[in-house]
């Protein structure tokens, strides 16, 4: 490249535009910035107004978040042993005490087992149907890559009635498995899609000669396509697992108790006379927080997640 | 060679284990594809059918004991001539036009800056694209606090700039705000999708193009309203395409920040429906609702990629 190029912007207008962006990255972040900081306030401080930028840290909100408790009468609460632990000293702070663990953990650890397993099997399901789209004629090839796409198109309520009808018939009504397979039902769409491309992308010459040197199918799949397929079948696994992290409609209308997420959970937080701000805003955090580091991760293949392999850079 | 399928093969007499050997490419391609279409017909085709049957009934599921009987087509003319459907179907049409537009407008003029190459564009890309990744229902009600009357953020922040006091008004309350509410969030969240995509549409242009535009004197206006928009048109089309079906289905999101109130001001099809089915009960005529809404997105949709697909071949 020459020095001077006609299409390389000049310097004003690159500092201009970074200022530019610079500022919209701020304002855009402000929001997930409070969220985390109301997470560090205590209770009074966080419906302060004006609303307080500086205050002092509290950790009362993610004891909230796990525990709950009760107030005790002035003569009971008089007459208890001193706080043990630093927890117990943040809520007898506020007249308190622990009855017992919240149901915050319970549900995470239902995100964490639901968003696992169905990825696991979207991924498992996804790559071989993806392998079979990519190298083989299979009959009615673009309608059936079609009829997987158009299954996303159903609003999730509408999907919801039936499967509400039908798990209530086949006991998979609030189970870990009707939610499994619920969003693996739904994460294929995009696994096949997204793999399909990534496999499309794999010289069919490599396998080729895995067969020649007497490879069966089965082999050459698994010891040439696969690894060479590792890193979208990652990226992948990513979006679907972020997908079935976040999925709200179908948990607040087919879970209850047992297998319920934590974000129907979330805001059914709280508090003692309104709702309790710094632990809703710990939940917020602590649930956030793994998807903004799978997003940096991800950021190569941003682009192709969302949009279906569509758009490739 | 110890793996699963040598083991499988070993362990497996000869006339059986040379037909697993042997499969043919076409039973192979079949074995691959069953499962994934056995899932789809069992979660999605066939409950599917199970709604288009519900819809000319007027089954309820909280009284699974109660006759069934069959309506014919009354669902569908009881909605079609409803005057609240008609209501929550311009609420969403005004929902999805703002927030297409907003999102088109900030995010191709955020990808037009990055596309400057400054120092430090990729990390700014990074963060601006967090919001679009985290649960819409998270989301939602984290800003139903930012919009608290009196003592939120957004309240403070206008009353900081504008000097409207932050009691006089209320985000989510009655006063005609909510509607523009729920579409701030929604463009907070996904103004960085479109921007994505347009960026990777930018980049797409080869530095030719503009190399021959310079040398034919033409200005860079010109460059960019014959060469910029035409090329980033497909993928512009592309964002809105995706961002117009998911904002149709919009629930988790607006159904924390508002529930589709105060009053209707914010009944989006899908938060009705969700009351017809699971708070009203009322099965079949829901059924046909959804039937409505699916055929409605899916003709939009198929209108919208012949447009597309005519726009790319030029």
């Amino acid at each position: 490249m020459s020095a001077w190029s006609v299409t390389e912007p000049s310097k004003l207008s690159k500092w201009a535009a970074g200022l530019l962006v610079t500022f919209y990255t701020i304002v855009t972040l402000l929001p997930l910035v409070w969220i985390i900081s109301t997470g560090f306030k205590s209770g009074p401080d966080s419906i302060s107004y004006p609303p307080k930028v500086l205050f002092e840290p509290s950790l009362e909100g993610y004891v909230n978040l796990f525990t709950t408790r009760t107030r005790l009468g002035a003569e009971e609460f008089a007459a208890l042993p001193p706080p043990e632990t630093w927890y117990d000293r943040i809520v007898r702070g506020s007249g308190m005490v622990i009855a017992g663990p919240s149901r915050f953990g319970e549900r995470f650890l239902n995100s964490v087992i639901i968003g696992f397993s169905s990825t696991a099997l979207s991924i498992f399901l996804g790559t071989l149907a993806a392998y079979a789209f990519s190298r083989f004629k299979v009959p009615l090839k673009d309608d059936l890559l079609f009829f997987i796409l158009s299954t996303r198109m159903m609003p999730p309520i509408a999907v919801a009635i039936p499967i509400y009808l039908m798990y209530r018939e086949l006991g998979l009504s609030d189970t870990h498995l009707g939610m499994i397979l619920l969003y693996t039902a739904v994460n294929i769409s995009l696994a096949v899609w997204l793999l399909k491309g990534f496999i499309d992308e794999i010289p069919r010459e490599y396998e080729e000669a895995a067969l020649i040197d007497g490879y069966t199918r089965f082999q050459a799949f698994r010891k040439v396509v696969l690894p060479q397929a590792a890193t979208g079948i990652a990226s992948t696994a990513i979006f679907c697992l972020i997908f079935a992290w976040n999925e709200y409609a179908f948990a607040v209308l087919l879970t209850s108790g047992n297998a319920q997420t934590a974000p129907p959970f979330i805001p059914t937080i709280i508090g003692v006379g309104g709702q309790d701000w710094p632990a809703v805003a710990a939940g917020a955090t602590v649930f956030l927080l793994p998807v903004m580091v799978f997003t940096i991760l991800l950021r190569k293949h941003l682009l192709r997640g969302i949009t279906f392999g569509a758009v490739r850079k | 060679m110890t793996n699963p399928i040598d083991l499988a093969a070993r362990a497996t007499p000869a006339p059986v284990s040379r037909r697993i050997r042997g499969l043919s490419d076409r039973a192979i391609a079949w074995i691959f594809v069953a499962p994934t279409i056995f899932l789809l017909l069992a979660i999605n085709i066939f409950p599917l059918i199970w709604t288009v049957r519900l819809s000319f009934t007027n089954y309820a599921a909280n009284k699974p004991n109660a006759e069934v009987k069959w309506v014919g087509l009354r669902n569908y003319q009881r909605i079609l001539t409803d005057d609240g459907i008609w209501a929550t179907m311009q609420t969403t049409a005004h929902f999805l036009f703002w927030t297409l537009l907003l999102q088109v407008v900030i995010g191709f003029t955020l990808a037009w800056l990055i596309n400057r190459k400054f120092r430090g564009n990729d990390l700014l890309t990074t963060l601006i694209v967090i919001p679009m990744m985290l649960s819409p229902a998270v989301v939602g009600n984290f800003w139903t606090f930012l919009y608290q009357p009196q003592i939120g953020l957004v309240n403070y922040v206008v009353e900081l700039l504008t000097g409207t006091p932050a009691s006089s008004f209320s985000m989510l309350g009655p006063g005609g705000l909510a509607p523009w509410s729920i579409i701030i969030v929604d463009t907070w969240m996904w103004t960085p999708f479109v921007m994505l995509i347009c960026l990777a549409g930018l980049r797409s242009i080869p530095d030719y193009i503009y190399e021959a535009a310079e040398v034919d004197r033409a200005s860079k206006w010109r460059q960019f309203w014959t060469i910029t928009v035409p090329m980033v048109l497909p993928f512009l089309m592309l964002a809105v395409l995706f961002r117009g079906i998911e904002n149709f289905k919009m629930f988790d999101m607006v159904a924390l920040l508002t529930g589709g109130g105060p009053g209707n001001e914010t009944l989006l099809t899908s938060i009705d429906l969700k009351r017809e089915a699971f708070e009203k009960w009322r099965t079949g005529y829901s059924s046909a609702y959804a039937i409505i809404l699916f055929v409605t997105v899916f003709g939009l949709a198929s209108i919208y990629v012949k447009a597309l697909n005519k726009v790319k071949e030029r």
